[in-house]
């Protein structure tokens, strides 16, 4: 049986580069002019896979990842960082699932995969920022968890040992294996792109993808199996209805404002002696300082 | 009527910060609702902690001491907020958005099956109709927070799962004591009766904390240094300065990365969130997750030698120069003109 680590990775917008390009004439976000990236923190999480990778000959590394089709350009990201196989979890009836739905779906995706050795996640999503989702689904696989993962210090068949990097310092753990582990942005950067798994791994595809694009796929599968990224709907993880999307998501978003970037009256003052003393003169005079 | 519920996070033997403010708020919400606050803490060596919890107008204080409570791990103090959970039912339940309530709060809800909403930076109760159902909500809890990297500002409600969970970060809410006298009553968690060896696969072998050293939060004013200043040396030009003003030192990620400063005078939204009387950022240019953590200061300073810095439109006012030149013309006039 191999070491097998299931890292679980999303595709997000990126919101880091909010650039004038990507706001609106009314100052608001053009969520659509946001490049779709890996999660930043995802690729640390990868990183920790393929470093285990390293260290054990039989470790292998599967990606999965819940979203829409073009999701699947994460998948191959990942295959070309040394992934060895990637899943696509995509159904429009996903759509709208709050964390707890979310990490419904990923724990059943996991569960096909059993037996596994760790589960590993990032920390946090840059578009919805809750930290939520790797926590609930250990408590879904009722699977111990260990948070902000900095590094693994020791890795056996059944127990690693985990350097965490907490706000203010840093603990070392140890957990037995199955584990869920969610990794910090302090842990090692990614891996660049493979140039040899590159050109092993440039056409894999989703069969929706192939299908679209129209082709023959069935002689090249064929011969190169490995190309082929499986795609999971409901059927397939065996969900219930309920607990999925907007009717299996607890939280509402009732509205939702963009931050507008609106200029208010700024008094603009320069260096010279006189702007500066007349301000510090304010300041004193109303009390907000001294 | 169901509760207000505080968890109490403990830190070297205290109650965190963030947790009384927490309290302080758990208690005005209780007010709106006319119901109680209860608070839990968990831990070891707890004898006496409610004195420093109950002038928080706690009510009902849950303790739960035990040697293998400390330090925090995730799968204990889970179980027995759970268990909690099931005979209290609490209506709302906050939790501090730290290292220890975001490794918590989620693996709760989840075991919950009710909603959780990180990091909110206002809870206020509201009505709420159904559109598709027609059904109308009493007093929801609105949990507002900043999502999609600081660019939008969502307003998230649990119509129909109890408790309505949310995290809140360090230094968003304020804390106030409501009765130096109030006394609540104190009810003891029997651990070795729910506590088992299943509940503790993790163990910690090794522990370094550095102390808590500087609190920017509290501080009335708060000259912040960006990458724009340029070097270690130059931030010594901004201690000076909140040395005359009587405040502290804050910063941008961009100067904690450049090693200008330590990362507990960070400010934004991987640092602390500040509001205080006086802001002043020099060299900062004023990104979003900048912005996010100093706002809603009462008034904002803005020291940049470059006019169409962002920052200078959210400024009241935004000095155009260089930092070297203008603070110490700035310690100077002050100096003269006050004793
Ligand atoms: C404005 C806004 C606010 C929101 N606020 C809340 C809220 O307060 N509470 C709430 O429950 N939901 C909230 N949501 C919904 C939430 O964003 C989604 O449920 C999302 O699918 C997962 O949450 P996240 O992005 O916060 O991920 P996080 O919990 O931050 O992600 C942590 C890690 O889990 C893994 N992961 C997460 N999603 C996936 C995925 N789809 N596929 C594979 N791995 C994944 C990754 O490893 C990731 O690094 C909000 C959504 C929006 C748009
Ligand atoms: C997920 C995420 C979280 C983040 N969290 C935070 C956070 O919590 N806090 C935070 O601050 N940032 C955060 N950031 C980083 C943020 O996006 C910016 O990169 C950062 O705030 C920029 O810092 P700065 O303004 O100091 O540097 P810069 O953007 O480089 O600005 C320097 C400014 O100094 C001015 N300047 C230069 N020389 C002088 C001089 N001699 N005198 C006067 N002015 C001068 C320049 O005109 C410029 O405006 C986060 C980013 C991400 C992606």
């Amino acid at each position: 049986m191999s070491f097998r680590i299931i890292v679980l990775a999303k595709q997000v917008p990126d919101t880091r580069n909010v650039g004038k390009d990507a706001m609106k004439a009314d100052g608001t976000v053009n969520r659509g002019a946001l490049e779709a990236i890996f999660n930043p923190e995802d690729l640390h999480a990868l990183e920790q896979a393929l470093l285990i990778k390293e260290e054990r000959k039989d470790a292998e590394v599967i990606i999965l990842t819940m979203g829409p089709p073009r999701a699947a350009n994460i998948i191959r990201e990942a295959l070309y960082r040394g992934a060895d196989k990637g899943y696509l979890i995509t159904d429009r009836k996903f759509a709208g699932s709050d964390t707890l739905a979310t990490s419904y779906v990923l724990s059943l995706a996991v569960k096909k995969l059993a037996p596994f050795h760790l589960v590993i996640a990032g920390r946090q999503a840059i578009d919805g920022d809750t930290a939520q989702v790797g926590p609930q689904v250990a408590e879904k696989l009722d699977l111990p968890q260990v948070t902000y993962t900095e590094k693994f210090t020791e890795i056996k068949n059944k127990e690693v040992s985990i350097q965490r990097r907490l706000e203010r310092g840093v603990e070392t753990v140890s957990t037995p294996l199955p584990a869920l582990v969610t990794v910090h942005s302090s842990a090692a950067n990614c891996r660049p792109r493979n140039a040899k798994l590159l050109m092993k791994y440039k056409h894999a595809r989703t069969i929706s993808e192939l299908q679209e694009e129209t082709k023959d796929y069935t002689e090249m599968l064929n011969n190169k199996p490995y190309l082929q990224i499986d795609e999971w709907g409901v059927a397939d993880i065996e969900a219930g209805e309920e607990q999925l999307g907007l009717s299996g998501s607890p939280t509402k978003v009732k509205k939702i404002e963009n931050v507008v970037f609106a200029a208010k009256e700024s008094i603009v003052l320069s260096s010279e002696d006189n702007d500066i003393d007349r301000l510090m003169k304010d300041l004193i005079d109303s009390h907000v300082v001294g | 009527m169901h509760n207000i519920f505080v968890y109490c996070e403990i830190d070297e033997g205290q109650v965190a910060d963030v947790s009384l403010e927490l309290l302080t708020k758990g208690r005005k919400l209780a007010n709106e609702l006319g119901c109680k606050l209860e608070a839990a803490v968990i831990g070891h060596n707890l004898k006496g902690i409610e004195k420093e919890i109950y002038p928080y107008g706690v009510d009902v204080l849950h303790v739960a001491d035990d040697k293998r409570l400390a330090p925090y791990t995730t799968l204990a103090h889970a179980h027995l907020v759970v268990d909690l959970f099931k005979k209290i039912k609490p209506e709302v339940a906050l939790f501090g958005a730290t290292s220890v309530g975001r490794d918590l709060a989620p693996r709760v809800a989840s075991k919950m099956k009710c909603g959780l909403t990180a990091d909110c930076t206002s809870l206020v109760f509201g009505d709420h109709k159904d559109n598709k159902s027609g059904k109308e909500y009493k007093n929801l809890l609105y949990q507002i927070r900043p999502a999609f990297g600081g660019n939008i500002i969502a307003t998230i409600i649990n119509p129909d799962t109890r408790p309505q969970m949310a995290t809140v970060r360090e230094g968003v809410m304020k804390r106030e004591i409501s009765d130096k006298a109030h006394k609540g009553s104190l009810k003891t968690i029997k651990t070795d009766e729910v506590l088992t060896d299943e509940l503790f696969p993790v163990r910690i072998l090794e522990r370094h904390m550095e102390k808590k050293k500087i609190n920017i939060k509290a501080s009335p004013v708060i000259i912040s240094g960006g990458y724009g200043v340029g070097s270690k040396e130059n931030f010594e030009l901004l201690y000076e300065l909140a040395d005359v003003l009587g405040g502290e030192v804050g910063a941008s990620r961009a100067a904690v990365d450049a090693g200008f400063a330590d990362h507990e005078r960070q400010v934004g939204q991987t640092g602390v969130t500040v509001r205080p009387k006086l802001y002043i950022a020099c060299g900062i240019s004023g990104a979003v997750q900048h912005t996010a953590g100093m706002s809603e200061s009462a008034k904002i300073i803005a020291i940049n030698n470059d006019p169409k810095a962002p920052i200078n439109e959210l400024a009241d006012y935004s000095i155009i120069g260089n930092i070297e030149d203008i603070i110490p013309k700035m310690i100077k006039f002050y100096k003269q003109n006050t004793k």
